[in-house]
């Protein structure tokens, strides 16, 4: 009875997975298919990727997106980071308000962030473009690696920070000998989130690049609505491989990250 | 000593500035910006004048634009019914997994979140349409005589919509009953409660957090998904998310376009407060 009730969640964890993947399996079986409409398998080719890499516009896509990931997680890593340690260490009255403020971007639908920056920035008169896309994704990155920053910092024990202190070291040196690299994996880990999500952003990129910036979402995003191409199957299965590496490296992230805690805790026993 | 303590709190202060600033500009102050816009009167031709008017918010309750309001929120409820639907049981289920096999589920639920949102929407476009992978396989099996229409339909903005946001409800369901503590549900079982009502009387009672964590990650979002309806409904589903993109983009409608905002932005926010009164908790379940 136990038995046959254990087999019939994991069919249905089963097929809810499959239903999960099948869309992104098309996406990569097609990418390889001879030919350029038909459903039909017409053997196995890898023209698409030559098709790819030889147009331009898509290579610029793919290089601005890449120049916009890594500048504005470079960014929302140093003001996180430091936000998240300078917010736990101490309390004023503004503080609960400002991590609400903060986590905001997050927490509203994304089209409303797109539409708020796209009427700012031209009350401002900020030329549309990579500035205006920077300044945006950074905005909506912080509070990814703000929150996993602060989540690790909660949990480490305070005395040690007061023991350098108490030994004499500058509140510089603490930050950078002791802080940092206790919350070093939680950085890395919150930065690589960060990086995912601005890499596929496209609602709020739509609404803040200019006409002649584009990301590699927003060219997709602008190809797919003429219908299905294997050229797209093609980029959008290069896409999937970035994304796959970035998990693995995170996964490496987080098993050192764990693999840390528990030595710490056998050192305390 | 106690000086020290307290100039060490005034130097890790400055820290947070940067935050602080950030936040202001770019959050605080445009947001603050658009409410303000939101009440100006639209320029005859381009731009706002100083005017103030309540035009932006009466227009809502014109009949064209009250429908697509409706219509928006009438698919935003069905998709978070078929994701509760289908995500609590698979919640639920992950939960109760050896945990080996739990962190492998888990995985292949999470490697979705990471995976860009078109490249999934677009596997969908390739299995649905009229000369699509459903259609040949349905045609094959003789289930139909012609192929049938499902790409750029109602029924497949929700599909798009209950794929790209289910996991949002499976991983709050799954923290919350991994969590629970299972000898109160022992306990009902052992005071004579049947294995149904031993469910609905404990273990649903104490996941309902979970639940309405995924309610509010899978409603909210859901009206803004502007580029699926676009893609899967063939731009004949109209949501708030179009309307407001289409104020912005071709009707030049700004001082609308953030009227729509506000009100989707404080429908927004009493979603997130209903749920911290329910729920007695500052963060969501099961999101970070």
């Amino acid at each position: 009875m136990k038995q046959r009730k254990m087999h019939l969640s994991s069919l249905y964890l089963a097929f809810v997975l499959v239903l999960m993947y099948l869309p992104v399996l098309m996406v990569v079986i097609y990418s390889f298919n001879d030919s350029k409409s038909d459903v039909s398998w017409a053997g196995f080719t890898l023209e698409w990727y030559g098709k790819m890499l030889h147009n331009s516009s898509l290579m610029e896509a793919l290089r601005n997106s890449i120049v916009l990931a890594v500048s504005s997680c470079a960014i929302s890593a140093v003001i996180g980071t430091i936000g998240a340690v300078g917010l736990v260490r101490c309390n004023f009255k503004t503080k609960g308000l400002l991590e609400n403020a903060a986590m905001l971007p997050i927490m509203i639908p994304e089209i409303i962030l797109g539409m708020v920056f796209l009427a700012f920035f031209s009350f401002l008169n900020l030329p549309f473009g990579m500035m205006t896309l920077i300044l945006a994704h950074t905005t909506f990155c912080i509070p990814y690696i703000f929150i996993v920053v602060k989540g690790r910092l909660v949990g480490i024990d305070k005395s040690i920070g007061e023991a350098a202190r108490d030994l004499g070291a500058s509140e510089f040196r603490m930050f950078f000998d002791i802080t940092l690299p206790l919350v070093a994996p939680a950085v890395a880990s919150g930065t690589l989130l960060a990086f995912a999500m601005s890499l596929d952003d496209v609602v709020i990129s739509f609404f803040v690049t200019g006409a002649q910036t584009n990301t590699l979402p927003i060219k997709i995003y602008s190809q797919i609505k003429l219908g299905v191409s294997p050229e797209i199957n093609a980029l959008c299965t290069v896409m999937l491989v970035f994304t796959f590496i970035l998990i693995l490296i995170s996964g490496r992230v987080g098993k050192t990250r764990k693999n840390r805690t528990i030595s710490k805790e056998e050192q305390r026993r | 000593m106690k000086k020290t303590a307290r100039r060490k709190k005034d130097k890790a202060w400055t820290m947070a500035v940067p935050l602080y600033l950030f936040t202001i500009v770019f959050v605080v102050i445009p947001l603050i910006y658009i409410v303000v816009l939101s009440f100006l009167q639209k320029d005859v031709l381009w731009g706002v004048t100083n005017q103030f008017t309540l035009n932006n918010y009466a227009k809502m309750f014109d009949p064209v634009y009250g429908k697509t309001f409706l219509d928006s929120l009438k698919l935003a409820f069905a998709t978070t019914l078929i994701t509760t639907l289908m995500g609590y049981p698979f919640g639920y289920f992950m939960a109760r997994l050896a945990p080996n096999r739990r962190n492998f589920v888990m995985l292949l639920v999470v490697v979705p979140f990471w995976t860009n949102a078109l490249v999934r929407i677009y596997g969908w476009m390739i299995l649905l349409r009229t000369k699509g992978v459903l259609n040949q396989a349905l045609l094959a099996l003789g289930i139909v005589d012609e192929p049938i229409k499902i790409l750029y339909t109602y029924g497949a903005v929700l599909i798009g919509m209950v794929y790209s946001l289910l996991p949002f409800m499976i991983l709050p369901v799954y923290s919350s009953v991994e969590k629970m503590d299972w000898s109160l549900v022992e306990a009902a079982r052992d005071l004579g409660a049947g294995r149904i009502k031993a469910f609905f009387t404990v273990t649903l009672k104490l996941t309902l957090p979970g639940v309405l964590s995924g309610f509010v990650l899978v409603f909210v979002p859901s009206i803004g998904l502007f580029f699926l309806a676009d893609l899967l409904g063939g731009g004949k589903i109209m949501l708030v998310g179009n309307l407001i993109k289409n104020q912005l983009l071709q009707a030049r409608d700004w001082p609308f376009g953030a009227a729509l905002s506000v009100v989707l932005m404080l429908m927004t926010f009493l979603i997130i407060f209903l749920y911290r009164k329910l729920t007695h908790s500052k963060d969501l379940e099961g999101f970070f």
